[in-house]
């Protein structure tokens, strides 16, 4: 098998309280592991707080993660100095979820395309500035956009903008950010369309953060639902839809609306909000929401099995999630 | 209609936006016209003016205002217009001058503050706590009576005294500039510390740099005269506003030779209210809330 682009082993992140003051450590992750392909589309979904943006973040080294290993094409990224860090950022690259945030308001719009490639002293001048205008271009940006600001852009159009900067430096790996989740909903399928076109188009390889699973389940080649920090269940995108084996993923499938109200569907509603992460629950993590939940489920931490080709989950109740 | 090349206002940089309010501002804009008519008499006297700051006329001793001397002359047969002039250039440089030193040293001190651990953070900030909290003026003191008198120390003196408010408020910028997502990515593209500070940081303080430079220009001048005045900042003969105003303090002149400390006053508080208007125009053209006006 071809080796896959990025590969994340045992990836745990713990945010420690700052300065003296002796608050709980924070176990934002907890001994994440996947592998993201060449040319295909990883998704992560879970709720607030399931640790999303810190996987993302941790991958490009955005965040310090505290142990484990991420691969990017071999290399483990975590153990290289800043130095090489800095030469291997030219392949890896963030859309950001907020887009009145992510573009500095100091700057042009061709300053803050040509950025990166300046950064990296990519070619002269003139071919930096042929690049940001060409990616410009590839998220259907009007030229002009190029001598002006920001704020002359609506959301929409900042995301796109974003976008392009990514783009710029021509990237192996993108690590989006539920790029769409901070824009109108008509905006958001153009701007997940948009992304959608550019990743066949240049075969880009993508690691998708979202919370909205029908966007997930659109773009996403596999699925990974995580859960206060660990992975609940990771599965080919059409599997996870149609036969979900753990109970998580079922609630959460079940609070998708559906616009068609003749269908008749039962939902599963979770009590209680996602615990602290400063403080965990023994064993599985789910425990205090499953409805299935037994006491076992206290004691040990359920491993991620695989339940059928490509298809894992952790939950050690096989009679009912199958 | 008559300016043909207005852009409108949403096509403008943030600069370009800020300098925009300014000039809509009228306190700040006569503010900046005296300064202005001040600045251009002192750096141009010596093309206008007939006498030099210490040439000395035996026959006119303490003389008043007259056509021949415009300010009077003081106990030596000085003529005060032209002390006045020098001793503005010399105030002026001083002050502008020591400014430029220490808004380069609070720029940097708070740069390394924000970008470096909690341990180097803590101790600069300690630091920079002590030096705020030491009493200016025994501080000044002590300071000017080690280095000494003269243009240079009384330049070093100012600039040490007056950075680590600065060095605070760049740090606070910086910290809440380190968490934003444009920062973020430009770390995620590689950028390097030289980069973050004068590409994003920098521009990103400029409001806070240009009104604390304003303001402390009117500051470091009042800081020079008190030090002149105390006889530690710049020594006779050569003319400070403040020096002159310490000339002129016994009773008698007090009393007698109202000319000598009054125009060297008059000017030293023109010069620095002027200056303060423009920094406070300045301070609300940056703000950022003056936008949605």
């Amino acid at each position: 098998m071809e080796e896959p682009l990025l590969s994340v082993r045992g990836l745990t992140k713990h945010f420690k309280p700052a300065g003296f003051s002796r608050g709980a450590v924070v176990r934002a992750l907890e001994d994440v592991s996947f592998d993201v392909p060449r040319g295909k589309v990883v998704g992560l979904v879970g709720e607030s707080g399931s640790g999303k943006t810190t996987i993302g973040r941790s991958v490009l080294r955005l965040v310090e993660p505290t142990s484990g290993e991420v691969r990017f094409n071999g290399i483990d990224l975590t153990k290289l100095s800043a130095a090489e860090m800095r030469r291997q950022r030219k392949s890896m690259q963030y859309i950001f979820q907020d887009p009145f945030a992510s573009l500095s308001p100091r700057m042009t719009i061709g300053q803050i395309l040509t950025e990166g490639l300046e950064i990296q002293r990519v070619g002269t001048r003139q071919e930096r500035t042929q690049r940001a205008k060409a990616a410009l271009e590839a998220v259907d940006l009007p030229a002009d956009a190029f001598e002006r600001y920001a704020h002359e852009f609506s959301g929409g159009q900042r995301q796109r903008i974003g976008i392009a900067r990514s783009l710029a430096l021509e990237p192996q790996l993108i690590v989006a950010d539920e790029p769409a989740s901070a824009l109108d909903v008509s905006i958001q399928a153009q701007i997940v369309n948009l992304l959608r076109d550019l990743q066949i188009r240049l075969g880009l390889t993508m690691l998708f953060i979202s919370h909205d699973l029908a966007v997930v389940e659109y773009i996403c080649d596999t699925v990974i639902v995580l859960y206060l920090g660990r992975i609940m269940e990771l599965a080919p995108s059409e599997q996870l839809y149609a036969d979900p084996r753990h109970p998580y993923t079922r609630a959460l499938l079940s609070a998708i609306p559906n616009p068609d109200p003749t269908k008749c569907r039962t939902r599963q509603i979770l009590k209680g909000d996602i615990p602290s992460p400063a403080n965990p629950p023994s064993g599985c993590v789910f425990r205090t929401r499953c409805p299935y939940a037994v006491e076992r489920c206290a004691g040990v931490v359920p491993p991620l099995e695989e339940v059928s080709p490509g298809h894992f989950k952790a939950c050690i109740r096989h009679e009912v999630s199958g | 209609m008559s300016a043909p090349a207005a852009i409108p206002a949403s096509r403008r940089g943030p600069i370009a936006r800020a300098l925009g309010r300014f000039v809509t501002n009228r306190m700040a804009l006569l503010g900046l016209t005296v300064f202005i008519v001040i600045l251009m008499a002192i750096l141009s006297y010596p093309l206008w003016w007939a006498y030099t700051p210490n040439q000395i006329d035996l026959r006119a001793l303490n003389k008043g205002p007259s056509a021949s001397h415009w300010f009077g002359t003081d106990g030596v047969g000085r003529d005060v217009f032209a002390r006045l002039m020098q001793g503005g250039r010399i105030s002026l440089l001083v002050a502008v001058t020591s400014v430029a030193v220490s808004l380069v040293i609070g720029f940097l001190v708070g740069a390394v503050s924000s970008f470096s651990g909690r341990v180097v953070d803590g101790a600069i900030m300690r630091l920079v706590d002590l030096a705020m909290t030491l009493p200016p003026v025994i501080l000044l003191l002590v300071l000017a009576s080690i280095v000494g008198t003269g243009i240079v120390p009384t330049i070093a003196v100012i600039s040490l005294l007056s950075w680590p408010v600065l060095s605070r408020m760049v740090r606070a910028r910086l910290l809440e500039l380190r968490e934003r997502d444009f920062v973020v990515a430009a770390r995620g593209m590689g950028a390097g510390m030289g980069h973050l500070l004068f590409r994003h940081g920098l521009p990103n303080c400029i409001d806070i740099l240009v009104v604390y430079a304003t303001l402390q220009i009117a500051n470091a001048i009042l800081l020079e005269a008190g030090l002149s005045f105390l006889g530690l900042g710049i020594a006779p003969p050569e003319a400070s506003w403040g020096n002159m105003l310490n000339a002129a303090r016994s009773t008698s002149v007090l009393e007698q030779y109202v000319w000598q400390w009054m125009f060297p006053g008059g000017a030293l508080v023109t010069t620095v209210l002027a200056i303060n208007f423009v920094g406070d125009g300045l301070r609300d053209a940056f703000d950022p809330r003056s936008d949605l006006q």
